[in-house]
């Protein structure tokens, strides 16, 4: 008897922390203006520099520090989140979007269709991202849609090439000619087959994704190409602390942390969750 | 013969041969299926037996118009299939069937049982009272009504082909064809499934066609066989005079070449026949 | 005589505590053919992986010894027992396209043991592998040499494969269901090939195999094996002529003749299936007997 469906599920820890993680981060920019201890805006230089709470000098309230302006570091890290997670996940559901679809046409379909899409993808990739996204933003004009609209159209590619890969291969199998058997015309099939079979690839995919854009619009932010207004980015708290790094280490690496641990439990999550949903045990 | 189910003539087909494809433009077509010409005897199992490069799973899979023929015609119960569109084939599409070599890429990992014996019959709007349909379809191949909630990875080798079984017969079709159905089983479970398909062909009246490698197992099951090599016909007829008698060196070949389970030390010396 | 290989009560276990091998003794003769037959899960391959020392991460050896030429295996240190089985075993696998690297030339692979098990120079590996391709009836051999697997036929693969099992002049051959991928006839040539192969060197092959047509054709001895447990094992005439055990009786009723004209075949009834859970409990109880 095979044994391979008796495998437990098991209690998948990577999986929960890094999803804890998120879910506490997602949280806490949720409900940003009712948590924030200050306003991330409000500037007092009196209290410029200030160390984190456990530091000589340090001011209650304001427990990680403020940066040269006396803004308070906490607020300004959650208020950047915000942003993180809005850009993580419009940015990467619409490359998502694009990409899966053309992704799964190529692979399902192969012929024409998928020398198309290749070529593009081939020419698209030839051009360095961060650049691209640097020239995009230039053009577009800052703000946040424009990041958004950057990170989607560089990175639809990353998408597209791991499907088109997945849909041949599914595409290959038997279950795909006995469903023509049974009559079913090809969109069909590939969207009620084909689709269900590659999902989670593009689950675990969309999530590394949603890190890679929080990586992404951190940079744009660090060249000061992201978000016009003065709203704090976790990029820009990055770029901003960097100036001050002998002075008041704390302002780069806060933000430092914020971003590595979401990025880091954003790639977990996907890999989690691909084993997760997928206990087919080919 | 009389009113057969299939007549096929002079069918001819080219794939693309991808071995051989150069860097840039197209691969070179090559002809695999090179002018087979026979007809498929109603209610009746006939063997297509050949070895690797003969093309018998190619020739199925024209018979059930899954490939195009490049030259010839395919006629099914007094129709003509050969170039008929995807759409205009649809009707056709319930009464050729098919059961896969391996039922595990076969059946959709994503899928219950019950869902994948379902799916062609709510393609056909035939669905009356699925939960009824479903348990015929699964007594009828001998599985428990319990697998119906099942997913593939949850079923034996042998289960999963009745499975297969299930859903080509869910529509009550006139043709079906087995493509090396019973290769990947052991030979306890191969027994079962060739004894299931035996009596199946006989209770709805089916013509299959079963295409296999095992000129044993053609033999326990076919009344008809057609001799494949290289995508020509080398020698068909009734399954007991091919064998009694076989008229052509190669499957004379073919036949001295299996190994009977009977103790012989002077088998493997024999030359074989060409 | 010293048997060639014996393996006492060998069990081996998968990590739930799941036995794919239960008290397997055997004795193989040098010179002797050995069948190993079974159906899927009958733990077949398994006893070749244990000889080999090549069992699957998740399995294994719990009890049972195996005896190379008198030189217990398990007494030795791992260096040493892969040197020793290096030597002495030889492996002819089922798949002959991933058995071998495909961006490596035949002839390098070829070579490899000897040079580095043998310590064999370069020059004198290519002569023993050039003589033993003209053995295998490789006609061209020096382009076979400098191919890459891609570039032959599945039974020239088969033939390369078999050429450098009997290379070093092993004691012992494992046969993993070497032809099941491969047509009749060209199966035909490669049994013929090994037998041949096999009486020139007077080597000992365990063979395993799903065919019972295969085992009737090359073997002298035979072991029939269910769930890892030994059913019944005997010299080929004996078993074909007046199996003794109900399951191996059920399996050549099950198998398919061309020859039979009524061509009855019967799958294994409940019954025998029922009988072999019993003698695979019973085996089981005497197992957590032993262990306490």
């Amino acid at each position: 008897m095979p044994s391979e469906h008796t495998r437990p599920h098991r209690f998948n820890t990577r999986l929960w922390l890094a999803g804890g993680w998120l879910l506490f981060a997602l949280a806490l920019a949720l409900l940003a203006p009712w948590i924030a201890p200050h306003d991330p805006l409000a500037q007092d230089l009196l209290y410029g520099r200030l160390p984190p709470f456990w530091s000589e000098g340090a001011e209650p309230g304001l427990w990680l520090g403020t940066d040269s302006l006396g803004r308070d570091l906490l607020s300004r890290l959650i208020y950047g989140g915000r942003i993180a997670f809005m850009v993580a996940f419009a940015a990467a559901t619409a490359a998502c979007l694009v990409g899966s679809t053309l992704g799964l046409i190529a692979g399902y379909f192969g012929g024409w269709p998928d020398r198309i899409i290749s070529r593009i993808v081939d020419i698209w990739m030839s051009f360095p991202p961060v650049l691209f996204a640097i020239l995009l933003v230039a053009v577009l004009g800052t703000g946040l849609h424009s990041v958004i609209i950057a990170i989607a159209v560089i990175d639809w590619t990353r998408f597209c090439r791991v499907i088109r890969a997945e849909a041949m291969v599914q595409s290959r199998m038997d279950y795909v000619e006995s469903a023509r058997i049974a009559g079913f015309g090809r969109i069909g099939i590939m969207i009620k087959e084909v689709l269900p079979n590659v999902m989670p690839s593009i689950i675990a995919l969309l999530s590394l994704e949603m890190g890679i854009a929080i990586i992404v619009e951190a940079i744009l932010s660090f060249v000061n190409l992201s978000i016009a207004t003065d709203d704090p980015t976790w990029g820009g708290l990055i770029a901003e602390g960097r100036l001050s790094i002998h002075q008041a280490w704390w302002v780069l690496v806060f933000p430092l942390i914020a971003l590595f641990l979401t990025v880091l439990s954003f790639s977990q999550l996907g890999e989690g969750l691909k084993q997760r949903f997928d206990p087919i045990l080919r | 013969m009389a009113d057969p189910l299939y007549s096929i003539c002079d069918l001819k087909l080219s794939l693309p041969d991808m071995a051989r494809k150069p860097l840039f433009g197209p691969a070179p077509k090559i002809e695999i299926l090179k002018g087979l010409s026979f007809e498929l005897p109603r209610n009746a199992i006939t063997g297509i037996v050949g070895e690797s490069g003969s093309g018998k799973s190619t020739l199925g899979r024209a018979m059930v118009r899954l490939l195009e023929p490049t030259h010839g015609s395919i006629s099914f119960d007094g129709d003509d299939l050969t170039h008929l569109t995807e759409s205009a084939l649809k009707p056709y599409r319930r009464d050729l069937q098919m059961i896969f070599q391996d039922p595990m890429s076969s059946l959709n990992p994503r899928r219950t049982i019950a869902d994948i014996i379902a799916a062609p019959l709510r393609q056909y709007g035939l669905v009356d009272n699925l939960p009824q349909q479903i348990a015929q379809a699964l007594d009828r191949v001998g599985l428990p009504q319990s697998f119906a909630s099942r997913y593939r990875h949850e079923l034996s080798g042998g289960q999963r082909q009745r499975v297969g079984i299930a859903r080509a017969l869910a529509l009550s079709p006139k043709f079906v064809l087995a493509d090396e159905i019973v290769s990947g089983l052991d030979v306890s479970t191969q027994a079962q499934i060739l004894a299931l398909l035996d009596q199946l062909c006989r209770q709805m009246g089916l013509t299959i066609a079963f295409i296999s490698h095992d000129l044993s197992v053609i033999r326990r099951l076919c009344e008809q066989v057609i001799v494949l090599r290289s995508g020509e016909i080398v020698e068909m007829g009734n399954t007991s005079d091919v064998f009694d008698a076989p008229r052509h060196d190669y499957t004379r070949e073919l036949i001295a070449a299996i190994p009977l389970p009977e103790p012989d030390t002077h088998w493997l010396d024999m030359e074989t026949v060409g | 005589m010293t048997p060639c290989l014996t393996i006492t009560n060998l069990s081996a276990t998968l990590p739930g505590g799941a036995r794919v091998l239960r008290d397997v003794s055997l004795d193989v003769n040098p010179g002797e053919v050995r069948a190993l037959v079974g159906e899927s899960g009958a733990g077949k391959s398994m006893i070749g992986k244990a000889i080999l020392g090549v069992l699957p991460s998740s399995v294994r050896q719990v009890s049972g010894e195996i005896f190379l030429d008198g030189q217990d295996l398990g007494a030795l240190s791992a260096s040493k027992r892969r040197i020793l089985v290096g030597a002495n075993v030889a492996l002819i696998p089922q798949d002959p396209l991933t058995a071998l690297n495909p961006s490596r030339r035949i002839g390098s692979q070829m070579t490899d043991q000897l040079i580095k098990i043998l310590g064999w120079n370069s020059a004198k590996a290519y002569t023993r592998i050039r003589q033993l391709l003209d053995e295998v009836q490789i006609r061209d051999r020096e382009r076979v040499l400098r191919s890459y697997p891609h570039e032959l036929s599945g039974g020239m693969r088969q033939r390369v494969l078999i050429a450098t099992a009997f290379a070093a002049e092993p004691k012992l051959i494992v046969a993993d269901e070497p032809t099941t991928a491969l047509d009749v006839t060209v199966q035909k040539q490669i049994l013929r090939l090994i037998a041949t192969m096999q009486r020139q060197h007077a080597t000992a092959i365990l063979f395993v195999t799903h065919d019972l047509g295969v085992v009737a054709k090359i073997s002298q001895q035979v072991t029939v094996l269910y769930g890892g447990m030994i059913i019944e094992q005997a010299g080929v005439s004996d078993l074909f002529a007046d199996p003794q055990h109900a399951y191996t009786r059920a399996l050549l009723r099950a198998t398919p003749r061309y020859n039979d004209p009524d061509a009855r075949v019967e799958p294994v009834q409940p019954d025998v299936l029922a009988g072999l859970q019993n003698e695979l409990a019973a085996n089981d109880h005497a197992w957590e007997k032993h262990l306490g």
